[in-house]
Protein backbone atom coordinates (compact mmCIF):
# COMPACT_ATOMS: atom_id res chain seq x y z
CA UNK A 1 0.00 0.00 0.00
CA UNK A 2 2.90 2.45 0.70
CA UNK A 3 4.76 1.52 -1.97
CA UNK A 4 2.03 1.89 -4.53
CA UNK A 5 1.62 5.57 -3.28
CA UNK A 6 5.42 6.08 -3.24
CA UNK A 7 5.11 4.92 -7.14
CA UNK A 8 1.93 7.25 -7.88
CA UNK A 9 3.57 10.28 -6.31
CA UNK A 10 6.64 10.03 -8.43
CA UNK A 11 4.37 9.23 -11.49
CA UNK A 12 2.43 12.72 -10.27
CA UNK A 13 6.00 14.66 -10.18
CA UNK A 14 7.27 13.13 -13.31
CA UNK A 15 4.13 14.49 -14.85
CA UNK A 16 3.94 17.56 -13.23
CA UNK A 17 7.68 18.10 -14.17
CA UNK A 18 6.80 17.10 -18.09
CA UNK A 19 4.20 19.78 -18.15
CA UNK A 20 6.28 22.50 -16.45
CA UNK A 21 8.64 21.90 -18.90
CA UNK A 22 6.44 21.83 -21.91
CA UNK A 23 4.61 25.06 -21.27
CA UNK A 24 8.69 26.34 -20.48
CA UNK A 25 9.97 25.36 -23.90
CA UNK A 26 6.79 25.72 -26.09
CA UNK A 27 7.71 29.37 -27.16
CA UNK A 28 11.06 28.56 -28.17
CA UNK A 29 10.25 25.60 -30.30
CA UNK A 30 7.45 26.73 -31.91
CA UNK A 31 9.30 29.83 -33.12
CA UNK A 32 12.16 27.81 -34.24
CA UNK A 33 9.54 25.59 -35.96
CA UNK A 34 8.05 28.66 -37.59
CA UNK A 35 11.19 30.50 -38.70
CA UNK A 36 13.85 28.23 -39.22
CA UNK A 37 12.22 24.82 -39.77
CA UNK A 38 9.48 25.02 -41.62
CA UNK A 39 11.51 27.79 -44.10
CA UNK A 40 14.53 24.92 -44.49
CA UNK A 41 11.74 22.30 -45.55
CA UNK A 42 9.80 25.17 -47.92
CA UNK A 43 12.66 25.98 -49.92
CA UNK A 44 13.12 22.40 -50.57
CA UNK A 45 9.15 22.18 -51.61
CA UNK A 46 9.57 26.09 -53.64
CA UNK A 47 12.68 23.94 -55.70
CA UNK A 48 10.67 21.79 -57.28
CA UNK A 49 8.48 24.41 -58.61
CA UNK A 50 8.96 27.46 -61.65
CA UNK A 51 7.82 30.29 -59.79
CA UNK A 52 8.09 33.98 -59.91
CA UNK A 53 7.82 34.77 -55.74
CA UNK A 54 4.75 36.90 -56.73
CA UNK A 55 1.84 35.38 -58.44
CA UNK A 56 -0.40 32.64 -57.37
CA UNK A 57 -0.11 30.18 -59.92
CA UNK A 58 3.36 28.03 -59.58
CA UNK A 59 4.00 25.07 -61.81
CA UNK A 60 5.38 21.98 -60.53
CA UNK A 61 8.42 21.12 -62.43
CA UNK A 62 9.81 18.45 -60.12
CA UNK A 63 13.77 17.97 -60.22
CA UNK A 64 13.97 19.97 -63.57
CA UNK A 65 15.77 22.54 -61.52
CA UNK A 66 17.90 20.64 -59.71
CA UNK A 67 19.04 18.67 -63.04
CA UNK A 68 19.80 22.65 -63.74
CA UNK A 69 21.53 23.42 -60.75
CA UNK A 70 23.98 20.38 -61.47
CA UNK A 71 24.96 21.87 -64.74
CA UNK A 72 24.82 25.48 -63.52
CA UNK A 73 28.64 26.74 -64.00
CA UNK A 74 27.63 29.94 -62.36
CA UNK A 75 26.71 28.11 -59.28
CA UNK A 76 29.68 25.76 -59.38
CA UNK A 77 31.98 28.50 -59.88
CA UNK A 78 30.34 30.98 -56.88
CA UNK A 79 30.85 27.49 -55.03
CA UNK A 80 34.26 27.72 -55.80
CA UNK A 81 34.66 31.57 -54.68
CA UNK A 82 33.61 30.18 -51.66
CA UNK A 83 35.72 27.27 -51.17
CA UNK A 84 38.56 30.20 -51.65
CA UNK A 85 37.03 32.35 -49.54
CA UNK A 86 36.69 29.78 -46.38
CA UNK A 87 40.61 28.90 -47.07
CA UNK A 88 41.95 32.31 -46.86
CA UNK A 89 39.83 33.36 -43.97
CA UNK A 90 40.70 30.09 -41.82
CA UNK A 91 44.17 30.61 -42.99
CA UNK A 92 44.05 34.73 -41.99
CA UNK A 93 41.94 35.73 -39.91
CA UNK A 94 42.08 32.46 -36.78
CA UNK A 95 46.12 33.03 -37.02
CA UNK A 96 46.26 36.56 -36.78
CA UNK A 97 43.35 36.88 -34.16
CA UNK A 98 45.39 33.98 -32.18
CA UNK A 99 49.03 36.37 -32.61
CA UNK A 100 46.69 39.27 -31.32
CA UNK A 101 45.16 37.46 -28.55
CA UNK A 102 48.48 36.06 -27.50
CA UNK A 103 50.34 39.69 -27.55
CA UNK A 104 47.49 41.06 -25.16
CA UNK A 105 47.74 38.04 -23.01
CA UNK A 106 50.95 38.41 -22.14
CA UNK A 107 50.78 42.19 -21.50
CA UNK A 108 47.89 42.61 -19.48
CA UNK A 109 46.28 44.92 -18.35
CA UNK A 110 48.41 47.57 -19.77
CA UNK A 111 47.72 46.96 -23.67
CA UNK A 112 44.09 47.36 -22.71
CA UNK A 113 44.09 49.73 -25.35
CA UNK A 114 45.24 47.88 -27.78
CA UNK A 115 42.62 45.18 -27.24
CA UNK A 116 40.02 48.42 -27.59
CA UNK A 117 40.95 49.78 -30.94
CA UNK A 118 41.81 46.30 -32.53
CA UNK A 119 37.85 45.26 -31.57
CA UNK A 120 36.72 48.30 -33.52
CA UNK A 121 36.22 46.88 -36.67
CA UNK A 122 34.38 43.77 -35.84
CA UNK A 123 31.61 46.79 -34.45
CA UNK A 124 30.89 48.07 -37.80
CA UNK A 125 28.27 46.59 -39.81
CA UNK A 126 28.99 44.56 -43.01
CA UNK A 127 27.29 46.95 -44.72
CA UNK A 128 29.13 50.24 -43.24
CA UNK A 129 32.59 48.36 -44.23
CA UNK A 130 31.31 47.52 -47.66
CA UNK A 131 30.33 51.03 -48.22
CA UNK A 132 33.17 52.44 -46.42
CA UNK A 133 35.90 50.25 -48.64
CA UNK A 134 33.98 50.82 -51.96
CA UNK A 135 34.97 54.60 -51.03
CA UNK A 136 38.62 53.78 -49.72
CA UNK A 137 40.21 51.33 -51.90
CA UNK A 138 38.20 53.84 -54.91
CA UNK A 139 40.71 54.46 -57.87
CA UNK A 140 39.83 57.93 -57.12
CA UNK A 141 40.46 59.28 -53.97
CA UNK A 142 40.89 56.25 -52.28
CA UNK A 143 43.46 54.96 -49.69
CA UNK A 144 45.85 52.84 -51.71
CA UNK A 145 45.68 54.77 -55.00
CA UNK A 146 46.70 57.69 -52.75
CA UNK A 147 49.56 56.09 -51.13
CA UNK A 148 50.62 54.97 -54.75
CA UNK A 149 50.00 58.39 -56.14
CA UNK A 150 52.66 59.63 -53.11
CA UNK A 151 55.15 57.28 -53.53
CA UNK A 152 55.31 57.27 -57.57
CA UNK A 153 55.16 61.10 -57.71
CA UNK A 154 52.76 61.30 -59.99
CA UNK A 155 49.00 60.05 -60.33
CA UNK A 156 48.70 56.13 -60.17
CA UNK A 157 46.05 54.11 -59.95
CA UNK A 158 45.16 51.19 -57.90
CA UNK A 159 41.89 49.22 -59.46
CA UNK A 160 41.66 46.70 -56.41
CA UNK A 161 37.46 46.16 -56.72
CA UNK A 162 37.30 46.89 -60.50
CA UNK A 163 39.34 43.74 -62.18
CA UNK A 164 38.92 40.30 -62.31
CA UNK A 165 41.43 38.75 -59.73
CA UNK A 166 41.99 41.51 -57.59
CA UNK A 167 38.58 42.03 -56.74
CA UNK A 168 38.35 38.69 -55.06
CA UNK A 169 41.26 38.74 -53.02
CA UNK A 170 40.51 42.31 -52.26
CA UNK A 171 36.99 41.25 -50.48
CA UNK A 172 39.02 38.31 -48.43
CA UNK A 173 41.25 40.63 -47.03
CA UNK A 174 38.71 43.49 -45.93
CA UNK A 175 36.83 40.23 -44.40
CA UNK A 176 40.10 39.44 -42.68
CA UNK A 177 40.04 43.06 -41.17
CA UNK A 178 36.74 42.66 -40.33
CA UNK A 179 36.46 38.91 -38.97
CA UNK A 180 40.33 39.21 -37.03
CA UNK A 181 38.53 40.89 -33.65
CA UNK A 182 36.26 38.23 -33.42
CA UNK A 183 38.55 35.45 -33.27
CA UNK A 184 41.10 37.58 -30.77
CA UNK A 185 38.52 38.14 -28.37
CA UNK A 186 37.40 34.67 -28.63
CA UNK A 187 41.00 33.79 -28.41
CA UNK A 188 41.44 36.36 -25.39
CA UNK A 189 38.61 34.52 -23.84
CA UNK A 190 40.58 31.21 -24.17
CA UNK A 191 43.16 32.38 -22.56
CA UNK A 192 41.36 33.49 -19.86
CA UNK A 193 39.88 30.24 -19.13
CA UNK A 194 43.04 28.51 -18.36
CA UNK A 195 43.80 28.71 -14.86
CA UNK A 196 46.28 30.94 -13.88
CA UNK A 197 47.62 28.68 -11.73
CA UNK A 198 48.94 26.66 -14.91
CA UNK A 199 50.67 29.83 -16.12
CA UNK A 200 52.63 29.84 -12.36
CA UNK A 201 53.31 26.88 -11.84
CA UNK A 202 55.01 26.60 -15.72
CA UNK A 203 56.96 29.81 -14.80
CA UNK A 204 58.10 28.15 -11.37
CA UNK A 205 59.30 24.98 -13.29
CA UNK A 206 61.21 27.67 -15.59
CA UNK A 207 59.28 27.80 -18.11
CA UNK A 208 60.16 30.47 -20.50
CA UNK A 209 57.06 32.27 -22.00
CA UNK A 210 57.24 31.25 -24.91
CA UNK A 211 57.55 28.08 -23.79
CA UNK A 212 54.65 27.86 -21.43
CA UNK A 213 52.74 29.20 -25.03
CA UNK A 214 54.11 26.71 -27.26
CA UNK A 215 53.69 23.78 -25.04
CA UNK A 216 51.09 24.45 -22.47
CA UNK A 217 48.46 27.01 -23.70
CA UNK A 218 48.03 26.22 -27.20
CA UNK A 219 47.63 22.83 -26.86
CA UNK A 220 44.90 23.51 -23.74
CA UNK A 221 43.34 26.32 -26.35
CA UNK A 222 43.37 23.14 -28.93
CA UNK A 223 39.17 22.74 -28.62
CA UNK A 224 38.67 26.58 -28.88
CA UNK A 225 41.26 26.35 -32.07
CA UNK A 226 39.02 23.54 -33.57
CA UNK A 227 35.62 25.77 -32.67
CA UNK A 228 36.79 28.76 -34.21
CA UNK A 229 37.79 27.00 -37.50
CA UNK A 230 34.37 25.05 -37.66
CA UNK A 231 32.67 28.74 -37.12
CA UNK A 232 35.35 30.74 -39.94
CA UNK A 233 33.97 27.80 -42.43
CA UNK A 234 30.20 28.02 -41.85
CA UNK A 235 30.69 31.46 -41.55
CA UNK A 236 32.88 31.58 -45.20
CA UNK A 237 30.50 29.66 -46.90
CA UNK A 238 27.21 31.43 -46.17
CA UNK A 239 29.02 34.50 -47.05
CA UNK A 240 26.76 37.76 -48.05
CA UNK A 241 25.82 40.71 -46.21
CA UNK A 242 29.43 42.52 -47.33
CA UNK A 243 30.14 41.44 -50.99
CA UNK A 244 26.44 42.27 -51.50
CA UNK A 245 27.15 45.80 -50.80
CA UNK A 246 30.71 46.39 -52.02
CA UNK A 247 30.48 44.08 -55.71
CA UNK A 248 27.13 42.56 -55.40
CA UNK A 249 29.28 39.56 -57.05
CA UNK A 250 31.08 41.46 -59.91
CA UNK A 251 32.89 42.54 -61.80
CA UNK A 252 31.58 39.60 -64.10
CA UNK A 253 30.93 37.69 -61.59
CA UNK A 254 34.36 37.36 -59.93
CA UNK A 255 33.19 37.91 -56.61
CA UNK A 256 30.07 35.81 -56.95
CA UNK A 257 28.96 33.86 -53.98
CA UNK A 258 26.31 30.72 -53.41
CA UNK A 259 23.87 33.54 -51.19
CA UNK A 260 24.97 36.39 -53.63
CA UNK A 261 23.64 34.11 -56.18
CA UNK A 262 20.87 33.04 -54.83
CA UNK A 263 19.90 36.34 -53.65
CA UNK A 264 20.48 38.10 -57.40
CA UNK A 265 18.20 35.00 -58.79
CA UNK A 266 15.22 35.24 -56.24
CA UNK A 267 14.90 39.33 -55.57
CA UNK A 268 16.64 41.07 -58.67
CA UNK A 269 15.15 38.03 -61.50
CA UNK A 270 12.00 37.09 -59.50
CA UNK A 271 13.01 33.56 -60.01
CA UNK A 272 12.46 32.18 -56.81
CA UNK A 273 11.88 28.53 -57.81
CA UNK A 274 15.42 27.97 -59.35
CA UNK A 275 16.80 30.77 -56.15
CA UNK A 276 15.38 28.28 -53.73
CA UNK A 277 17.08 25.25 -55.63
CA UNK A 278 20.31 27.06 -55.43
CA UNK A 279 19.55 28.18 -51.56
CA UNK A 280 18.87 24.24 -50.55
CA UNK A 281 22.09 23.25 -52.86
CA UNK A 282 23.48 25.85 -50.32
CA UNK A 283 22.44 24.04 -47.30
CA UNK A 284 23.51 20.83 -49.07
CA UNK A 285 26.43 21.79 -49.20
CA UNK A 286 27.05 23.33 -46.01
CA UNK A 287 26.12 20.79 -44.34
CA UNK A 288 27.87 18.21 -45.91
CA UNK A 289 30.97 20.47 -45.55
CA UNK A 290 30.86 21.17 -41.71
CA UNK A 291 30.04 17.27 -41.01
CA UNK A 292 33.31 15.93 -43.04
CA UNK A 293 35.46 18.52 -41.30
CA UNK A 294 33.71 17.54 -37.67
CA UNK A 295 34.90 14.14 -38.96
CA UNK A 296 38.34 14.88 -39.96
CA UNK A 297 38.97 16.96 -36.64
CA UNK A 298 36.99 15.06 -34.54
CA UNK A 299 35.06 18.46 -33.00
CA UNK A 300 34.05 17.38 -29.57
CA UNK A 301 30.62 19.03 -29.05
CA UNK A 302 29.34 18.71 -25.38
CA UNK A 303 25.81 18.72 -25.83
CA UNK B 1 82.38 30.07 -10.70
CA UNK B 2 82.38 28.54 -13.80
CA UNK B 3 79.10 27.76 -13.37
CA UNK B 4 77.42 30.90 -12.23
CA UNK B 5 79.37 32.33 -15.31
CA UNK B 6 77.35 30.28 -17.63
CA UNK B 7 74.03 30.92 -15.63
CA UNK B 8 75.18 34.68 -15.88
CA UNK B 9 75.49 34.33 -19.48
CA UNK B 10 72.27 32.14 -19.94
CA UNK B 11 70.65 34.63 -18.20
CA UNK B 12 71.78 37.69 -20.31
CA UNK B 13 70.94 35.26 -23.93
CA UNK B 14 67.60 34.73 -22.32
CA UNK B 15 67.06 38.68 -21.46
CA UNK B 16 68.23 39.56 -25.05
CA UNK B 17 66.10 37.19 -26.68
CA UNK B 18 63.33 38.09 -24.52
CA UNK B 19 64.02 41.82 -25.53
CA UNK B 20 63.91 40.85 -29.71
CA UNK B 21 61.06 39.34 -29.21
CA UNK B 22 58.89 42.08 -26.95
CA UNK B 23 60.29 44.26 -29.84
CA UNK B 24 58.83 42.21 -33.20
CA UNK B 25 55.66 41.99 -31.15
CA UNK B 26 55.59 45.20 -30.47
CA UNK B 27 56.37 46.56 -34.20
CA UNK B 28 53.67 43.82 -35.31
CA UNK B 29 51.17 45.23 -32.72
CA UNK B 30 51.52 48.91 -34.18
CA UNK B 31 50.87 47.67 -38.24
CA UNK B 32 48.52 45.84 -36.91
CA UNK B 33 47.26 49.30 -35.26
CA UNK B 34 47.56 51.24 -38.31
CA UNK B 35 45.67 48.98 -40.67
CA UNK B 36 42.62 49.20 -38.30
CA UNK B 37 42.90 52.51 -37.75
CA UNK B 38 43.47 53.66 -41.40
CA UNK B 39 39.68 53.56 -42.65
CA UNK B 40 38.83 54.87 -39.74
CA UNK B 41 41.00 58.15 -39.98
CA UNK B 42 39.49 57.65 -43.55
CA UNK B 43 36.18 58.25 -42.61
CA UNK B 44 36.53 60.35 -39.92
CA UNK B 45 38.42 63.33 -41.81
CA UNK B 46 36.88 62.77 -45.14
CA UNK B 47 33.32 63.13 -43.09
CA UNK B 48 34.35 67.13 -42.55
CA UNK B 49 35.30 68.06 -45.90
CA UNK B 50 33.24 69.98 -48.96
CA UNK B 51 32.29 67.43 -51.82
CA UNK B 52 35.08 68.43 -54.14
CA UNK B 53 37.24 69.28 -51.39
CA UNK B 54 38.15 65.42 -50.85
CA UNK B 55 40.25 65.42 -54.49
CA UNK B 56 41.72 69.02 -54.24
CA UNK B 57 43.01 68.57 -50.62
CA UNK B 58 44.10 64.74 -50.99
CA UNK B 59 42.53 62.39 -48.51
CA UNK B 60 44.91 62.24 -45.77
CA UNK B 61 45.35 65.93 -45.07
CA UNK B 62 43.28 67.27 -42.26
CA UNK B 63 40.03 69.33 -43.68
CA UNK B 64 40.93 72.86 -44.03
CA UNK B 65 38.17 74.30 -43.35
CA UNK B 66 36.35 71.64 -41.15
CA UNK B 67 33.21 71.43 -42.56
CA UNK B 68 30.21 70.08 -40.28
CA UNK B 69 27.10 70.48 -42.54
CA UNK B 70 27.39 66.85 -43.88
CA UNK B 71 26.45 66.04 -40.58
CA UNK B 72 23.58 68.10 -40.75
CA UNK B 73 22.14 67.38 -43.85
CA UNK B 74 22.65 63.59 -42.54
CA UNK B 75 20.77 64.31 -39.60
CA UNK B 76 18.17 66.06 -41.47
CA UNK B 77 17.60 63.90 -44.02
CA UNK B 78 15.51 61.44 -41.27
CA UNK B 79 18.57 59.71 -39.70
CA UNK B 80 17.65 59.51 -36.92
CA UNK B 81 13.96 57.78 -37.90
CA UNK B 82 16.19 55.14 -38.97
CA UNK B 83 18.39 54.68 -36.05
CA UNK B 84 14.99 54.82 -33.73
CA UNK B 85 13.43 52.03 -36.14
CA UNK B 86 16.45 50.04 -35.39
CA UNK B 87 16.45 50.72 -31.54
CA UNK B 88 12.59 49.89 -31.68
CA UNK B 89 13.13 46.83 -33.49
CA UNK B 90 16.30 45.48 -31.67
CA UNK B 91 14.82 46.48 -28.08
CA UNK B 92 11.47 44.08 -28.98
CA UNK B 93 13.04 41.57 -30.36
CA UNK B 94 16.17 41.35 -27.51
CA UNK B 95 13.57 41.16 -24.69
CA UNK B 96 11.74 38.89 -26.51
CA UNK B 97 14.53 36.87 -27.10
CA UNK B 98 16.15 37.07 -23.33
CA UNK B 99 12.61 36.06 -22.07
CA UNK B 100 11.89 32.77 -24.53
CA UNK B 101 15.27 31.46 -24.38
CA UNK B 102 15.49 31.67 -20.57
CA UNK B 103 12.45 29.77 -20.46
CA UNK B 104 13.96 27.89 -22.96
CA UNK B 105 16.79 26.80 -20.76
CA UNK B 106 15.62 26.52 -17.20
CA UNK B 107 13.70 22.73 -18.25
CA UNK B 108 16.69 21.41 -20.54
CA UNK B 109 19.20 22.77 -17.59
CA UNK B 110 17.02 22.15 -14.80
CA UNK B 111 14.79 18.91 -15.03
CA UNK B 112 14.64 15.49 -15.74
CA UNK B 113 12.14 14.40 -18.72
CA UNK B 114 12.60 11.77 -21.09
CA UNK B 115 12.64 14.14 -24.12
CA UNK B 116 15.60 16.47 -22.54
CA UNK B 117 18.65 15.67 -24.45
CA UNK B 118 17.07 15.45 -27.90
CA UNK B 119 15.71 18.58 -27.67
CA UNK B 120 18.29 20.10 -26.79
CA UNK B 121 20.97 18.40 -29.10
CA UNK B 122 17.59 19.42 -31.90
CA UNK B 123 17.75 23.23 -30.55
CA UNK B 124 21.70 23.30 -30.63
CA UNK B 125 21.70 21.58 -34.18
CA UNK B 126 19.68 24.64 -35.70
CA UNK B 127 22.52 26.53 -34.75
CA UNK B 128 24.50 25.97 -38.41
CA UNK B 129 21.30 27.01 -40.33
CA UNK B 130 22.20 29.68 -42.79
CA UNK B 131 19.50 31.98 -42.28
CA UNK B 132 19.70 33.04 -46.51
CA UNK B 133 18.15 29.30 -46.89
CA UNK B 134 15.29 30.37 -45.15
CA UNK B 135 14.77 34.09 -46.57
CA UNK B 136 12.55 32.86 -49.43
CA UNK B 137 10.03 30.72 -47.37
CA UNK B 138 10.00 33.61 -44.58
CA UNK B 139 10.04 36.25 -47.63
CA UNK B 140 6.53 34.47 -48.72
CA UNK B 141 5.29 33.66 -45.43
CA UNK B 142 5.47 37.33 -44.16
CA UNK B 143 3.82 38.23 -47.87
CA UNK B 144 0.66 36.11 -47.14
CA UNK B 145 -0.02 37.28 -43.94
CA UNK B 146 0.53 40.50 -45.23
CA UNK B 147 3.25 41.51 -43.01
CA UNK B 148 5.20 42.58 -45.72
CA UNK B 149 6.74 45.98 -45.47
CA UNK B 150 6.30 46.40 -41.90
CA UNK B 151 8.97 46.62 -38.84
CA UNK B 152 7.29 43.74 -37.06
CA UNK B 153 8.00 41.56 -40.01
CA UNK B 154 11.59 41.35 -38.85
CA UNK B 155 10.97 40.48 -34.80
CA UNK B 156 10.21 36.82 -35.42
CA UNK B 157 13.49 35.94 -37.92
CA UNK B 158 15.88 38.50 -35.30
CA UNK B 159 14.59 36.17 -32.07
CA UNK B 160 14.25 32.76 -33.95
CA UNK B 161 18.08 33.12 -35.27
CA UNK B 162 19.07 33.86 -31.92
CA UNK B 163 17.27 31.67 -30.15
CA UNK B 164 19.90 28.25 -30.24
CA UNK B 165 22.89 30.20 -29.46
CA UNK B 166 21.29 31.78 -26.60
CA UNK B 167 19.54 28.31 -25.47
CA UNK B 168 22.90 26.99 -25.53
CA UNK B 169 24.57 29.38 -23.48
CA UNK B 170 21.97 29.65 -20.63
CA UNK B 171 21.61 25.91 -20.28
CA UNK B 172 25.32 26.03 -19.50
CA UNK B 173 24.77 28.90 -17.42
CA UNK B 174 22.01 27.59 -15.22
CA UNK B 175 23.65 24.07 -14.94
CA UNK B 176 26.12 26.03 -12.84
CA UNK B 177 23.95 27.25 -10.25
CA UNK B 178 23.70 25.35 -7.15
CA UNK B 179 20.97 22.68 -7.41
CA UNK B 180 20.48 23.42 -3.27
CA UNK B 181 18.67 26.35 -4.38
CA UNK B 182 15.62 24.98 -6.06
CA UNK B 183 15.15 21.98 -3.06
CA UNK B 184 15.31 24.86 0.05
CA UNK B 185 12.82 27.08 -2.31
CA UNK B 186 10.71 23.61 -2.96
CA UNK B 187 10.67 22.35 0.22
CA UNK B 188 8.94 26.26 1.54
CA UNK B 189 6.32 25.51 -1.18
CA UNK B 190 7.98 26.98 -4.57
CA UNK B 191 6.64 24.80 -7.63
CA UNK B 192 8.39 24.89 -10.74
CA UNK B 193 7.38 28.31 -12.04
CA UNK B 194 7.50 30.24 -8.86
CA UNK B 195 10.97 28.75 -8.78
CA UNK B 196 11.83 30.07 -12.04
CA UNK B 197 10.58 33.39 -11.71
CA UNK B 198 12.05 34.12 -8.22
CA UNK B 199 15.48 32.11 -8.08
CA UNK B 200 16.47 31.05 -11.27
CA UNK B 201 15.69 34.17 -13.40
CA UNK B 202 17.60 36.72 -10.96
CA UNK B 203 20.68 34.29 -10.63
CA UNK B 204 20.72 34.44 -14.21
CA UNK B 205 20.88 37.72 -14.83
CA UNK B 206 24.80 38.25 -15.78
CA UNK B 207 24.12 35.22 -18.13
CA UNK B 208 21.48 37.22 -19.45
CA UNK B 209 23.27 40.39 -19.85
CA UNK B 210 26.70 38.91 -21.95
CA UNK B 211 23.66 37.21 -24.23
CA UNK B 212 21.63 40.80 -25.02
CA UNK B 213 25.17 42.08 -26.25
CA UNK B 214 26.31 39.59 -27.93
CA UNK B 215 22.84 39.47 -30.02
CA UNK B 216 22.25 42.69 -29.73
CA UNK B 217 25.18 44.02 -32.00
CA UNK B 218 24.21 41.36 -34.25
CA UNK B 219 20.30 42.58 -34.52
CA UNK B 220 21.64 46.18 -35.02
CA UNK B 221 23.82 45.39 -37.56
CA UNK B 222 21.79 42.81 -39.68
CA UNK B 223 21.02 43.77 -43.31
CA UNK B 224 19.60 40.06 -45.25
CA UNK B 225 15.92 40.36 -43.80
CA UNK B 226 15.65 44.06 -43.52
CA UNK B 227 16.53 44.56 -47.15
CA UNK B 228 14.05 41.99 -47.96
CA UNK B 229 11.16 42.04 -45.80
CA UNK B 230 11.23 46.30 -46.07
CA UNK B 231 10.89 48.17 -49.12
CA UNK B 232 9.88 51.97 -48.18
CA UNK B 233 12.37 53.94 -47.16
CA UNK B 234 10.37 55.07 -43.97
CA UNK B 235 10.18 51.97 -42.62
CA UNK B 236 14.12 50.99 -43.11
CA UNK B 237 16.30 50.64 -40.50
CA UNK B 238 19.63 51.69 -39.60
CA UNK B 239 21.60 49.44 -41.96
CA UNK B 240 19.43 50.04 -45.06
CA UNK B 241 19.97 53.91 -44.30
CA UNK B 242 23.30 53.57 -45.80
CA UNK B 243 22.17 52.12 -49.12
CA UNK B 244 19.53 54.50 -48.76
CA UNK B 245 22.15 57.82 -48.46
CA UNK B 246 24.53 56.37 -51.24
CA UNK B 247 21.50 56.05 -53.78
CA UNK B 248 20.85 59.58 -53.40
CA UNK B 249 24.11 61.13 -53.23
CA UNK B 250 26.65 59.02 -54.46
CA UNK B 251 28.94 61.18 -55.57
CA UNK B 252 29.14 62.93 -52.58
CA UNK B 253 31.85 60.93 -50.71
CA UNK B 254 32.19 63.26 -47.41
CA UNK B 255 28.07 62.94 -46.69
CA UNK B 256 28.50 59.15 -47.29
CA UNK B 257 31.55 59.02 -44.48
CA UNK B 258 29.43 61.27 -41.98
CA UNK B 259 26.54 58.65 -42.12
CA UNK B 260 28.78 55.65 -41.90
CA UNK B 261 30.33 57.69 -39.01
CA UNK B 262 27.31 58.56 -37.36
CA UNK B 263 26.31 54.87 -37.53
CA UNK B 264 29.46 53.16 -35.57
CA UNK B 265 29.34 55.78 -33.00
CA UNK B 266 26.87 54.32 -30.75
CA UNK B 267 28.43 50.73 -30.87
CA UNK B 268 31.92 52.15 -30.54
CA UNK B 269 30.42 53.96 -27.11
CA UNK B 270 28.97 50.59 -26.08
CA UNK B 271 31.44 48.68 -26.58
CA UNK B 272 33.85 51.38 -24.29
CA UNK B 273 31.32 51.14 -21.84
CA UNK B 274 30.53 47.29 -22.08
CA UNK B 275 33.64 45.46 -23.20
CA UNK B 276 34.13 43.30 -20.45
CA UNK B 277 30.36 42.02 -20.68
CA UNK B 278 31.27 41.63 -24.25
CA UNK B 279 34.67 39.59 -23.81
CA UNK B 280 32.36 37.38 -21.01
CA UNK B 281 29.96 37.01 -23.47
CA UNK B 282 31.95 35.39 -25.87
CA UNK B 283 34.11 33.45 -23.28
CA UNK B 284 30.81 31.42 -22.92
CA UNK B 285 30.39 31.06 -26.20
CA UNK B 286 34.01 29.48 -26.24
CA UNK B 287 33.47 27.33 -23.45
CA UNK B 288 31.47 25.06 -26.38
CA UNK B 289 35.18 23.72 -27.29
Amino acid sequence: MKKDNNVSLARAKARSTARAATVFLIPALLLIAIFIVYPVIDTFVISEYKWNGISADRIFIGMDNWRALIHDAMFWESFKHNLIVMVFSILLQIPLGMLLATFLDAGGKKFNIFKIIWFLPYLMSSVAIAFLFVYALATNGGIISSLATIIQGKRTTVDLLGTAPNALYTVIGVMAWQFTPFYMVYFIAGYGNIDTSVYEAAIIDGATRWQYIKHIAIPLLGPIFKTACTMSLIGSLKYFDMIWNMTQGGPAGSTELMATYMYKLSFQQFNMGYGSTVAAGMFILITAIALIFNKLFKVKEDY
Amino acid sequence: MAKDNTKETDYRKSKIKSIIAWTIAIIFACVQLVLTLTPFFFMIINSFRKQFDMLQQGVFHLPDPWFTENYVTVVTHDFFGYFFRSVIVVSISLVLMLIISSFAAYPLARMKFKLNPFIYAAIVAMMSVPMHVTLIPIFKMTTMIGFNDTLKSLIGPYVAFALPMSVFILTAFMKTIPKEIEESAEIDGCNKYKNFFLMILPLSKSGLSTLAIYNGVGMWNEFAFANTLILSPEKKTLPLALGQFKGEHSLNIPINMAVLTLSVLPMIILFIIFQDKLVKGMMAGAVKG
